[in-house]
């Protein structure tokens, strides 16, 4: 196999790599770019543990072939701003945190666009990250607080 | 492993027909990236589509919506238009997985996949819809229920893509579909089932009750000819004729063809009510 030649956009940044032809996007974001924040749950497109924003869009890096991103665009959890992380972190939304670079990413990706729960619920877009932890609630809870910081119940310094 | 990366369509039909063996589409990867690292991958060549131009249209016209190879679930969800004009499409792509799945996931690849629980298959082939395959040769269209021919099997060639999906729009006076799996999302389907009724008459589709995803065809004569019904277990004793459910890992044929019939026969029960004619 030769190694494949590939150049794309990562958190802002140009990369330029040489990735065996078979790595997945989350391989090469792990191994070759050392941003492990990116976690590999079921490695089968269940889970979600392994989301990131591919041209703007959440996918599962685990089901995306590596020669697919050539010259496109990639944000990890690693480029997350502080307002996205901070509420989650005190709402129970983590417990072992397994899950939790996935959730982060689709709850900045859901803040970026607010337009798309006018016609489908937080729950149906949160579906394809499973938690074994929490139970949901506090990841719903958790996600909802940072969309609309007005809206925790009991959430702290959230007042505006 | 090899990767063909055309960026025209000529090319990526060209490439189908090299001597050295015919390479494996490959779209949003949603099925084939799933037992990729289990693989042995060093002997496989992809036809990469990603970059093939002009395959990721969605356009509605007066007559017809055409969906283009690489045209996704989450592009569908997002063009107001066409999701309006086909609700049970629109339905369909929010059932198929989670959000991750339906930002790659292709209507094309959910076809070419083969699969007997496909949803966005149900959704299309109660609506009529027609796949355009285009090889070097030729382009032809295929009605998409005389496309597939047992499971994981099709009339497709292995010189041919699929480049689009035609759905004619009708005027509909009923559109239903429902899925049952073993959570509402992110689930394969147990049992789908969809109908339609336009002035064609009624269609009738079902998922995961036979070795691909088909019309029940005795069931929409029956339809047609006026029949009503008082028992799921009428419903059932016709259904028999259309499908051949079987006992696997998700479910077992009894459950699937009793959740099938029952499914059918409260829904068309409504349309029997005061508030619910068609
Ligand atoms: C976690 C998860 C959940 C899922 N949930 C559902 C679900 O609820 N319902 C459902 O129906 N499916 C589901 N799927 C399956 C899958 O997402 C769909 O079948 C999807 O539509 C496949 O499209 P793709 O572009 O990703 O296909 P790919 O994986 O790229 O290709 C699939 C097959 O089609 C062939 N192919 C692709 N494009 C073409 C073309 N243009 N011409 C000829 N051949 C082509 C490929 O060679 C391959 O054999 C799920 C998958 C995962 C991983
Ligand atoms: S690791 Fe990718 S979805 Fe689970
Ligand atoms: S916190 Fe453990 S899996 Fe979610």
């Amino acid at each position: 196999m030769t190694d494949l030649d590939l150049s794309f956009t990562l958190n802002g940044k140009p990369v330029r790599l040489h990735v065996r032809p078979d790595a997945r996007l989350l391989d090469v974001l792990r191994y070759d770019c050392g941003c492990t924040g990116t976690k590999e749950g079921c490695g089968e497109g269940e889970c979600g543990a392994c989301t990131v924003l591919l041209d703007g869009l959440p996918v599962n890096s685990c089901l995306v072939p590596a020669f697919q991103v050539a010259g496109r665009s990639v944000e990890t959890v690693e480029a997350v701003a502080p307002e996205v992380t901070g509420p989650l972190n005190r709402t129970g939304t983590a417990q072992c945190g397994a899950c939790s670079p996935g959730i982060v990413v689709m709850t900045r990706w859901l803040r970026e666009h607010p337009e798309v729960l006018q016609d489908a619920t937080l729950r149906q877009f949160m579906s394809g990250n499973l938690c074994r932890c929490t139970g949901y609630d506090s990841v719903i809870s958790g996600v909802a607080s940072v969309l609309d910081p007005k809206e925790t119940a009991g959430g702290e310094g959230t007042s505006a | 492993m090899k990767v063909l990366q055309p960026d025209n369509l000529a090319e990526a039909l060209r490439l189908l027909v090299e001597p050295d063996g015919t390479p494996v589409p490959i779209a949003g990867g949603t099925d084939l990236c799933v037992h990729w690292p289990a693989r042995d991958l060093d002997n496989t060549r992809f036809l990469d589509l990603s970059r093939v131009a002009g395959l990721s249209r969605l356009t509605l016209t007066h007559n017809a919506l055409e969906i283009g190879a690489r045209t996704t679930y989450w592009d569908l969800i997002c063009a107001a238009d066409a999701a309006k004009a086909f609700p049970l499409l629109a339905q369909a792509a929010r059932l198929v997985g989670a959000i991750q799945i339906q930002t790659r996931g292709t209507w094309a690849g959910n076809i070419a996949n083969g699969s007997p629980a496909a949803d966005g298959v149900l959704a299309m082939m109660v609506y009529g819809a027609s796949v355009v395959l285009q090889s070097v040769r030729e382009t032809r269209e295929v009605p998409l229920d005389e496309f597939f021919t047992g499971y994981k099997q099709s009339v497709r060639r292995p010189d041919e893509l699929i480049v689009a999906i035609r759905v004619p729009r009708r005027a509909y006076t009923f559109e239903w579909l429902a899925k049952v799996g073993a959570r509402r999302a992110q689930a394969i389907s147990k049992v789908g089932v969809a109908m339609t009724r336009s002035e064609n008459g009624w269609r009738v589709a079902a998922n995961s009750v036979a070795p691909h995803v088909c019309r029940c065809r005795t069931l929409e004569a029956a339809l047609n000819a006026g029949r009503t019904f008082t028992s799921p277990q009428e419903v059932r004793s016709l259904l028999s004729a259309d499908v051949a459910a079987i006992t696997d890992l998700r479910s077992t044929a009894e459950y699937r063809e009793r959740v099938l019939s029952r499914l059918i026969f409260y829904r068309l029960a409504e349309l029997d009510k005061p508030s619910g004619h068609v």
